[in-house]
């Protein structure tokens, strides 16, 4: 393992009057999900890596608002943006990554109603930048061979269009990308928007995740790679139902790309 | 003798333009009961939409079989039509095929308009067969009970009838071409008519013939005539409004929700900004309690929808069993939205206790996982969605009835800045094990 990597905040950057080129919106799963945690680091390891200037908000940083919005509650969603965007905007933040697609949409495409004007780019993304850039390499990798099914996210895909990077990075990993049945636009939700990953789902005769991962392990698949913290949380636990847990691993796109370079 | 039969043919064209307008008018007037939003950006981008989704039918692709069969009718809708003009013009002059002095153009055109009548005949019948006897799901779903499986079923059979009668009258007509009555002239190629014509002229006397063809031509006209009045109640308005509606959808990505603007400025005021417009009123309520509150643009979008059920068999709710049913969402806010019309109508005072909660249950606005399937799904993109979190805007802002887990949520987001109880100062935790 590498050395311990010390992850710089914006504020540290700010006391040398300096701001990053890039800040890193870590989300609220980022922050507090034990396996969320794990693709955080993996991110953090790969701006190390590639070393590109950047930093966290910390304890700044604050929930982007969307589960309360998508859940009705614009005030609350309204008191999270306007605070975030006075630091982000204190700060002078013109980039941001992020590794939820959520924080992404919101930031993106809804923080400029309020006056929150950045750059917002979802990892996946990025992480296809800095391959086709050759900044990153991750050919010839641990996953060679190796099939891979991949699950779009609603949030980075119908509702944002983004369907070819993620794709694009499982190529470069050299692994065997085998498409779900529904994919793309036709992706099916792994059951978590809207605030439904905070309640209990309404009775029905199956749960959404389990629908979902059934799919997703019917690809004979050894990994099913996500891009958000929420799809990654219900497609485990779809998983589990099946116990399939030793068989079938779920990873983001940020774990295959830094496991397959050994970070 | 002649002028009787002019009269009596505008007078019911007449009666069925003025009813038509009327109840369009109606619908017009509940569209704009909606709140106002601006559409009116980006033309040159709402135009080319109208005329891919609209026009081309681009999202139809998606399910072929159905996009083929929907496509004959379609362009049968449009192109027999021309035939429908000269009918309405030879009934007005007491002409007979007014239109026939443009020659070979005009044999092709009525030839290729039998084809195609042929086709929306067979279409319809297929139609009516994937409906009921191979009954595709979503055909079956318990919103489509009683009147809009009817509304469907009429439809369908409507149009077999009108294409029946318009190759019967085409038989007709060339058996009495080759009867050489003078009035019947040599007009028109008929690759389909033509196979039975010559039993026609073999069976029927040229009474008969001429009795059959005049049948043919008023029922089809006032067929049409009742079909176009049929349509303000039915479905099939979307062969209208979903040209209007794709040119007036949403432009922006579907994950960006709208913000409300008068919430904005109490949450300065909370807040103690300084740009606080003081003088603006305190925002009457929140969110969408009726269709009212709704935008003009989910009251057309209830309008244009044909309950085709796409975004419904694409609901990870409702495929999962949950009573969430985007349709019905859009259904329920017509049916509602007429209410308040006839409401309106026969001055009947509303009654404060009715809305559109009244249809569309908490326990349907709390399945959605806002994934937007729906609207991606819609031929004629039609938003579910938007209206549901309207609803939920409602639920929680004015009436407080999240969910209480949701609540919780609430809480922890407020407290923590995160929707879990985790203390805020741990969330750079992580940071240290890196």
């Amino acid at each position: 393992m590498s050395e311990p990597v010390h992850v710089p905040t914006v504020a540290e950057f700010a006391q040398r009057g300096e701001t990053p080129e890039v800040l890193f919106w870590v989300g609220c799963a980022g922050s507090f999900d034990e396996r969320a945690q794990k693709v955080t680091k993996a991110m953090v390891k790969i701006l190390n890596h590639v070393g590109i200037s950047y930093a966290i908000l910390g304890k700044e940083e604050s929930c982007s608002g969307d589960p309360a919005k998508r859940a009705g509650n614009e005030f609350l969603y309204q008191m999270q943006a306007m605070n975030n965007i006075a630091i982000l905007n204190g700060y002078g933040i013109k980039k941001i990554i992020t590794t939820c697609p959520h924080c992404f949409n919101t930031l993106k495409n809804e923080y400029p109603q309020m006056g929150g004007n950045y750059d917002v780019v979802h990892h996946s993304s990025y992480l296809q930048e800095l391959i086709d850039s050759g900044k990153l390499t991750v050919e010839g990798g641990s996953f060679k061979g190796r099939k891979i099914t991949y699950h779009d996210s609603c949030y980075l895909g119908r509702a944002n269009n983004i369907y070819e990077a993620p794709r694009r990075v499982l190529e470069a990993l050299d692994g065997e990308l085998v498409e779900l049945k529904r994919c793309r636009a036709n992706g099916l939700c792994c059951g978590a928007g809207g605030a439904q990953v905070f309640k209990e789902s309404e009775s029905g005769d199956k749960e959404i995740n389990v629908e979902r991962a059934e799919e997703a392990l019917s690809t004979g698949a050894g990994v099913i790679a996500s891009n958000c913290p929420f799809c990654m949380t219900m497609l485990r636990d779809g998983v589990k139902h099946f116990n399939k847990e030793d068989d079938v691993e779920v990873l983001d796109l940020a774990e295959l790309v830094s496991k397959a370079n050994d970070l | 003798m002649q002028w009787i039969s002019q009269v009596v043919f505008a007078l019911i064209l007449i009666a069925a333009i003025y009813f038509f307008s009327r109840n369009v008018g109606k619908i017009r007037r509940n569209i704009l009961l909606g709140r106002d939003e601006d559409r009116s950006d980006n033309k040159p981008q709402r135009w080319r939409n109208m005329l891919r989704v609209a026009f081309g039918q681009s999202k139809m692709a998606a399910r072929p079989i159905p996009f083929i069969l929907h496509f004959i009718v379609y362009a049968g809708f449009i192109l027999i039509n021309i035939e429908v003009l000269e009918i309405i013009l030879d009934g007005l002059f007491g002409t007979h095929r007014i239109l026939s002095f443009m020659g070979p153009i005009y044999d092709v055109a009525i030839g290729f308009f039998e084809i195609l009548g042929l086709g929306v005949l067979i279409a319809c019948v297929l139609f009516l067969t994937r409906r009921f006897i191979s009954r595709i799901p979503r055909f079956h779903k318990p919103e489509m009970a009683g009147w809009p499986t009817r509304d469907a079923t009429i439809i369908l059979i409507s149009e077999i009838v009108l294409m029946t009668a318009l190759l019967i009258m085409n038989g007709a007509d060339q058996a009495l071409q080759m009867l050489g009555n003078p009035h019947y002239i040599d007009a028109g190629a008929n690759p389909v008519s033509g196979l039975y014509a010559g039993w026609m002229h073999g069976t029927f006397s040229e009474g008969q013939l001429i009795f059959i063809e005049r049948a043919c031509w008023w029922f089809h006209i006032i067929g049409i005539l009742l079909f176009l009045n049929f349509l303000p109640y039915s479905k099939h308005f979307h062969i209208i409004l979903a040209f209007p509606n794709t040119y007036y959808a949403d432009l922006t990505p579907k994950g960006r929700f709208a913000n409300i603007e008068s919430v904005t400025n109490e949450v300065k005021m909370m807040l103690g900004l300084p740009d606080v417009d003081t003088n603006a009123p305190p925002p009457e309520s929140f969110g969408a309690k009726d269709v009212q509150d709704l935008t003009w643009k989910n009251l057309m979008d209830a309008y244009s929808c044909t309950e085709c059920g796409r975004c419904t068999s694409v609901c990870p709710a409702n495929l999962t069993g949950k009573v969430l049913s985007p349709r019905k969402i859009m259904m329920d806010t017509r049916d509602r939205l007429e209410e308040v019309g006839k409401e309106m109508d026969s001055g009947v005072q509303p009654t404060e206790e009715k809305n559109l909660h009244s249809y569309i249950s908490k326990e349907e606005l709390w399945a959605c996982t806002s994934c937007n399937a729906c609207a991606e799904a819609c031929p004629i993109n039609i938003n579910p969605l938007n209206i549901i979190v309207q609803m939920r805007q409602y639920l929680v802002m004015e009436k407080s009835e999240a969910p209480n887990e949701l609540n919780m949520m609430f809480n922890n987001i407020e407290n923590n800045g995160a929707p879990w109880q985790f203390p805020a100062s741990d969330r750079d935790a992580w940071a240290n094990q890196v």
